[in-house]
């Protein structure tokens, strides 16, 4: 096959995975959400309630896109692609089996951080073309939250790149093979602690959702945007779930493998193990949104700087340390 | 943010230090009419430097709706339909100051019974008002359950309300004199009126103790959450000096440590006969106002439990004209509301409503605090210091 054609079909896949991820776990977490808050709704409502992401989002299809009079309207209309593309670049590294990726890059981890900090592009033109004070505050806010919150995420992914010896998610996945444990209970334990911390903060969700702050911006850099644009927002928010919480399984909770099943097999239930493993850690952060209040942004940045890069520059060298020893 | 450079000092490649003055300007931010957190349509012109907040100006009067006016032309029956729209989350307390100021007036004996049924409905119309307060205060702070679980308790108390009264939020239901008969009770059954719903005795024992239940779930849920408490303890503080000062009443007063409470200091209905406490907050700050309020369910509970055990027998109505006319005088009653202090001053002059009705509200004394204590505040305290106050924009405008 030549390269054109496979990539052609690669990005076709991922196109068509990435939506379909999204509405699953659109539907866990109104699923989830009722049945925290005892509401009957989801529950019945459309075939059982299962129906409802489909129709959410064909309601933004046929809603009227309004664009405000004093937009900067070029910048205001691509910021949503910025998002969007930020996640679903991220598709690239994901390892569903030793061979079902769409690159198995060397740096892969690398490339993980550098595309994840795109958005905060994306989020800010946003907030700042908008032409709202509650848009921009909301713009602002994100920016300095995702830049504080790039650190610890890099920072504890180091930790599991010392241990494993490599960058690529394959080669991280296939050493937790090799070592019989994965890296969560294999020493990285407050790595993946401050890795879904900081994870929870990057995706702008609850307790750390201040941009976007629905009870204080109205929905902060959001706030103008209707129809398709505000699905792309709201897409991109759970594709970017999915990745991260993908991300995580696959960096600390060994991926694609799962013990006692033949190895020759992983192609067929691989995709199955990664995604079964992603929905519980999503599940795991939507329960913690429907539980938790929004802290303050002074509380968040204290938290970032004084708790978790500390605490992750202290686990890099404890790392670091016993790869010395053994 | 504009900045000012003096032309002389351009070649500013050439020195090291050049100081380049950046003079920054306050943001006007304008917090409503339309905004999620301001509970209708209340209005808050902010000066803010980034986050913080250097000053604030509520805007009143855009649910004005003059029913002080409007209450000049009606009669005194008829007022009781309009004062059940100043509050609406406690409809049933708005009626209870009116009707005992026009009785006091007249100087009608009000029989124990009725008396009794208003002293339960008004605790449940506190009971409703404070879940209300329960899941909007969280909310408006980023957790998003707890209102799902406060309206779903609510609905019980509500269901009690309507089970009575026939309304949920505007049950009209006080009659000057006594309570209304139930609906149905014509001319030939006039001897054995029923006022309580059958099984009213038993369905409020049953949801007097779901709201107890209730309230735990709140403490636990809310209260013992650490983001929560990171969010409101030592924010918005208000001092005993300052509360006082600014005619604050209500929780908000006595979660500032001020015991009073005219349940305990009035006699407008017959509270000398039950057994309850006032909790009193020690900081005066969010946190403070979140757990008065939620341990004043708790007291309500209770009167409400007591009062349906030793409920008197008897009429529900004292003998008054047919037509109701209101002696020449002037009275004040006051009385202790969800929100705070109500009172209404009414002025007759003898004819069939009142010539000038005054009406004190909870929530607009309590808001006037606002610029003092949003003064320096950070944006996200500006919305947890507002869901602390509580108040309804109908009860703020009138």
């Amino acid at each position: 096959m030549s390269f054109s054609s496979e990539l052609l079909i690669k990005v076709l896949v991922v196109l068509a995975t990435a939506p379909v991820m999204a509405l699953g776990l659109t539907l866990l977490e109104v699923k989830g959400s009722a049945w925290m808050q005892r509401r009957p709704g989801p529950l019945h409502v459309g075939l059982r309630g299962f129906i409802f992401p489909l129709a959410t989002a064909a309601k933004y299809f046929q809603k009227e896109t309004i664009i405000p009079k004093d937009v900067d309207e070029p910048v205001f209309k691509w910021a949503p692609a910025w998002v969007i593309a930020a996640v679903v670049g991220l598709f690239t590294i994901i390892p569903l089996s030793p061979t079902l990726i769409v690159r198995d890059l060397e740096l892969g981890v690398f490339f993980l951080l550098a595309i994840s900090s795109i958005s905060t592009i994306g989020v800010l033109t946003a907030g700042w073309s908008s032409a709202n004070k509650f848009s921009l505050m909301g713009g602002l806010r994100a920016a300095g939250q995702l830049i504080a919150y790039e650190l610890p995420l890099i920072l504890s992914v180091v930790g599991v790149v010392i241990q494993a010896e490599t960058m690529s998610t394959v080669g991280i996945v296939e050493k937790q093979i090799e070592f019989g444990f994965p890296f969560v209970i294999a020493g990285q334990g407050i790595a993946f602690i401050i890795f879904m911390i900081a994870a929870t903060a990057e995706m702008m969700r609850t307790p750390f959702d201040m941009p976007i702050g629905e009870s204080e911006l109205t929905m902060g850099f959001m706030t103008e945007y209707s129809g398709i644009r505000f699905l792309i927002f709201y897409i991109s928010e759970y594709i970017n779930l999915f990745v991260m919480c993908a991300i995580a399984s696959t960096l600390f909770l060994g991926g694609y493998h799962i013990p006692l099943l033949p190895t020759e097999w992983v192609n067929f239930y691989g995709p199955l193990v990664l995604i079964g493993k992603t929905f519980t850690l999503a599940f795991l952060l939507i329960a913690i949104r429907w539980s938790f209040p929004r802290f303050r942004e002074d509380q968040l940045q204290t938290l970032a700087w004084k708790v978790l890069i500390p605490l992750s520059l202290l686990n890099i060298m404890v790392t670091a340390i016993m790869k010395v020893v053994f | 943010m504009s900045q000012t450079m003096d032309p002389n000092n351009m070649p500013f490649l050439s020195e090291a230090s050049v100081s380049v003055e950046i003079e920054t300007e306050d943001m006007t931010l304008n917090i409503g009419p339309q905004h999620p957190s301001t509970h209708g349509v209340l209005r808050l012109v902010a000066k803010v430097n980034g986050e913080k907040i250097s000053s604030v100006e509520p805007v009143l009067g855009y649910m004005h709706r003059g029913y002080e006016k409007l209450a000049e032309v009606r009669t005194y029956p008829q007022v009781t339909t309009l004062v059940n729209r100043i509050d609406w989350v406690s409809g049933f307390a708005n009626e209870i100051p009116f009707i005992a100021g026009a009785e006091k007036l007249m100087e009608i004996e009000v029989p124990e019974r009725a008396q009794y049924i208003r002293l339960i409905l008004t605790e449940m119309a506190r009971i409703s008002s404070h879940f209300v307060f329960n899941g909007a205060f969280p909310l408006e702070i980023g957790a998003l359950t707890p209102i799902f679980l406060a309206m779903e308790d609510r609905e019980r108390v509500l269901d009690l309300l309507e089970s009575v009264t026939g309304g949920r939020f505007h049950p009209n239901f006080n009659r000057i004199g006594g309570v209304k008969p139930v609906a149905g009770a014509g001319p030939t059954t006039k001897k054995d009126i029923q006022d309580l719903p059958a099984g009213f005795y038993h369905d409020t024992k049953v949801a007097m103790e779901k709201v107890l239940k209730a309230v735990d779930t709140f403490e636990d849920l809310i209260g013992g959450n650490e983001v929560f408490q990171a969010r409101t303890k030592k924010v918005g503080v208000l001092t005993k000096e300052v509360a006082e000062e600014y005619g604050v009443s209500g929780p908000i007063l006595r979660a500032s440590g001020v015991e009073f409470d005219l349940r305990k200091q009035s006699d407008y209905l017959p509270y000398d006969k039950f057994d309850f406490e006032i909790p009193i907050g020690e900081n005066g700050d969010c946190f403070d106002r979140w757990s008065v309020r939620t341990s004043e369910m708790r007291e309500s509970a209770k009167i409400i439990l007591q009062a349906i055990e030793d409920m008197p027998s008897g009429p529900i109505q004292a003998k008054v004209p047919k037509v109701i006319k209101v002696p020449k005088g002037q009275t004040y009653v006051r009385a202790e509301n969800p929100k705070g202090e109500m009172g209404y001053y009414i002025i007759s002059e003898g004819g069939l409503g009142p010539y000038r009705l005054k009406i004190r509200t909870a929530s607009f004394s309590n808001i006037s605090i606002l610029p003092i204590m949003l003064e320096g505040a950070l944006l996200p305290d500006l919305i947890a210091i507002m869901g602390s106050l509580d108040f309804v924009l109908g009860d703020v405008d009138r």
